[in-house]
């Protein structure tokens, strides 16, 4: 008595083989294509970083993180991250699974602002948006390979594909919340000098989330990272295969490198990505405090004439 | 829409304006709930009135003020002059021009151009610099970059801002920001000026100097100007006419003295009450000629004959452009003229702290009672107007006539 009934089932999963089916019968073609060209586009990202010299790319890497972090320091200890990815032999598949990563990523950023813009405009599509990117965010990440598999086969592509359905909700959200949180006053008041909408958008809306924007491109940036990973268990060569073999066949030692090779690119894109996000900040209230100076000055030599 | 001859004199008018905010606002116009009051409409149909068949007409250069409690519909009404609130019904012309009927095209226009509107909190552009805030308008509306930014200096210029072009809002005080709000509303030169509540935000001192810039600036550009605030003093102060407002009805519009003198009913009654007139009256509406004057040149000698002849103890020296420099005391004159002295200076003076003429009696009370003297009451240059004497400031509050 105290089990569920056997004769209440209302079964989705065979419905759900049946769109799937449906889908690759009908659209296809369409998925081919579109395979093709991302296949395209990710050999020529990862050609263009193999292309570069490897210590032209651990130098450059140094001084971008100096120059965005602001501390000699921070550079070279960027620099000496990368240089022991090298050093452990993944300089190659740490190419490959950045190229997926900048790939995943800019596409996450391209569809993810303009979703996320609608969804501040609009409470229809927010409403109808926000179920779906929980529904996102809290599936165990391997389901998304799933129908990546099927669409796209073995290989990189599905991994991309996996790795942007992953890692996508946290710039579509942060840019609605950017927008939603600018204040009304001064949205109220550039209306009123008659902005339409595209100049609320550009003018205002836009540059005040942007602190907001950055973060959601950073937390992104760091879960397609985590996805690459798991993408390799559908045939996407790097460091996640690395790690993967290496768990395959016990082999510690290589784990750990693999894995650690896997961190250290996670702390120089986060370091770098977290530091532009706040380098426009930080020019602004240093030049705040020069202002404040002035103002003091200014109001002190009124009080004293 | 020409504008209509008649209408010439008329910067702004209001017929049988409603707004009522919530689902279905039409339903609150039918006769069966249109003449309840507020509460009970929004018990019966869960509809809030924000404004109530609002009738106004505002004239060409004047200074127009809407006050009343907070809720009566003050900034919803002139939102609805943008139609940054949409009205449920009713008509509205500004500058002869039927805003109501205006396409979203027109209406982004007409904000361009012809009204410009200054916000009790800012609405800066925290990203733009003070100059490109002041230009924001000028830029909307498609101006040239160098053109603009001339116009908005001039217009920073005209606000005591210049200098202050480079910096961001953020490190600006409240008052500045203000005065940012306030030239980004003057760069484009519009026809009518709407301000709601600008200074409420601001330090009581902060403010009634920009009340009184704000008076300057009108009589020197001659703008319409519809002024929103909850302050009876400041009311009386700026206005050519006043609108009193509750629960989105307009009360009564009346100039100033009459507000004062022939409220309409209780609520009006009850405002005019509330601001005593120890807050409402001010050192220039009671002051008065000081009863003697001696000039710095005129020399002790001649100082003591005049005294001698008024038969006074004491007076208030001041120089040739009538600049206050103290009080001189029989004894002093008396000395200085033994010492065979030619002048009068003014380490000599016993030196009595002025006040400005427009500080609130209120303020007055303390300094008024400890002195035998009256206060002397000087301008920004430190030119000595009047004089106020506490038996004034009695009068003025026993009998509530500034003039008793
Ligand atoms: N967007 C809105 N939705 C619902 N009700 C509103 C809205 N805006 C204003 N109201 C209501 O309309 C009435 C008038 O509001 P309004 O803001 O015009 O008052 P006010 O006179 O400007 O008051 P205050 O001095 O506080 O600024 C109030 O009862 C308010 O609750
Ligand atoms: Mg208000």
């Amino acid at each position: 008595m105290r089990d569920f009934p056997d004769w209440i089932r209302f079964p989705v999963a065979d419905s759900v083989d049946r769109a799937m089916a449906w889908v690759l019968t009908n659209l296809g073609w369409f998925f081919d294509w579109v395979g093709e060209v991302g296949l395209q586009i990710l050999i020529a990202v990862e050609r263009t970083l193999l292309f570069i010299p490897w210590w032209l790319a651990v130098i450059g890497v140094g001084v971008v993180a100096w120059r965005a972090i602001g501390r000699v320091r921070s550079g070279i200890a960027m620099a000496v991250l990368l240089f022991m990815v090298g050093a452990f032999g993944y300089w190659a598949h740490a190419m490959n699974t950045l190229s997926v990563v900048i790939v995943a990523v800019a596409f996450s950023i391209t569809v993810g602002i303009p979703l996320g813009i609608l969804m501040a405009w609009n409470n229809v599509v927010r409403n109808m948006l926000t179920p779906i990117l929980d529904a996102m965010q809290t599936m165990p990440s391997f389901v998304y390979l799933i129908p990546a598999l099927m669409l796209f086969g073995l290989g990189r592509v599905p991994a991309t594909f996996a790795t942007v359905i992953y890692a996508i909700p946290p710039v579509i959200r942060l840019t609605n919340v950017g927008i939603r949180e600018v204040s009304t006053s001064v949205i109220e008041a550039s209306t009123a000098f008659g902005a339409s909408r595209w100049n609320l958008l550009f003018d205002v809306q836009l540059p005040l989330a942007r602190p907001s924007i950055m973060v959601g491109v950073n937390q992104t940036t760091m879960m397609a990272l985590a996805m690459v990973v798991i993408g390799s268990m559908i045939g996407n060569r790097g460091l996640g295969m690395e790690v993967l073999l290496a768990i395959n066949r016990v082999n510690i030692g290589q784990g750990f490198e693999a894995g650690i090779s896997i961190v250290f690119l996670a702390i120089i894109i986060d370091r770098i990505t977290t530091a532009f996000a706040r380098a426009k900040k930080a020019k602004e209230a240093s030049g705040e405090e020069a202002d404040t100076d002035a103002v003091e000055e200014e109001s002190t030599s009124k009080a004293s004439a | 829409m020409p504008p209509n001859p008649t209408e010439s004199g008329i910067a702004v008018r209001a017929n049988g304006i409603w707004k009522v905010f919530g689902r279905n606002p039409e339903r609150v116009l039918e006769p069966k709930f249109r003449d309840l009051p507020k509460n009970e409409l929004q018990r019966k149909t869960g509809c809030v009135v924000g404004l109530r068949d609002v009738n106004l007409e505002v004239k060409t250069g004047e200074l127009f003020v809407l006050m009343g409690l907070s809720g009566s519909g003050k900034s919803t009404m002139i939102r609805t002059l943008l139609r940054l609130v949409e009205p449920t019904a009713g008509t509205l012309h500004v500058d002869g021009k039927d805003v109501s009927a205006m396409s979203h095209k027109e209406l982004l226009e007409f904000r361009r151009n012809l009204v410009s509107m200054v916000f009790q909190s800012y609405g800066l552009l925290p990203h733009y610099t003070v100059l490109e805030n002041a230009a924001y308008g000028l830029r909307l509306r498609g101006d040239e970059k160098e053109k603009r930014e001339a116009r908005a200096m001039e217009a920073l210029n005209m606000v005591g801002l210049a200098g202050w072009e480079n910096y961001y809002p953020t490190s600006l005080s409240g008052g500045m920001q203000q005065r940012v709000g306030l030239a980004r509303a003057l760069a484009k030169n519009p026809d009518i000026l709407l301000m709601d509540e600008p200074f409420s935000g601001l330090d009581p001192l902060i403010r009634r100097q920009m009340q009184d810039e704000l008076v300057d600036l009108q009589s020197d550009i001659g703008k319409t100007i519809i002024f929103v605030t909850h302050d009876l003093p400041e009311a009386l102060k700026l206005g050519d006419r006043i609108a009193i407002m509750r629960d989105g009805e307009v009360v009564q519009v009346a100039e100033p003295e009459e507000i004062l003198s022939n409220p309409h009913d209780e609520y009006v009654r009850a405002f005019t009450r509330d601001a005593s007139p120890a807050r409402v009256y001010t050192a220039s509406t009671v002051m008065e000629e000081p009863e003697m004057l001696l000039y710095r040149w005129q020399g002790p000698l001649t100082a003591r004959n005049e005294m001698e002849r008024q038969k006074r103890e004491w007076s208030f020296v001041v120089d040739r452009r009538r600049t206050y420099l103290g009080v001189a005391t029989r004894d002093v004159i008396e000395r200085l003229a033994k010492e065979k002295r030619t002048t009068v200076e003014k380490e000599d003076l016993m030196y009595l702290e002025p006040v400005r003429p427009d500080v609130v009696i209120e303020d007055l009370f303390g300094v008024v009672s400890s002195e035998s003297y009256p206060l002397p009451v000087t301008d920004d240059d430190g030119k000595l107007l009047g004089v106020v004497r506490p038996r004034a400031i009695l009068n003025a509050l026993s009998t509530g006539e500034a003039d008793a």
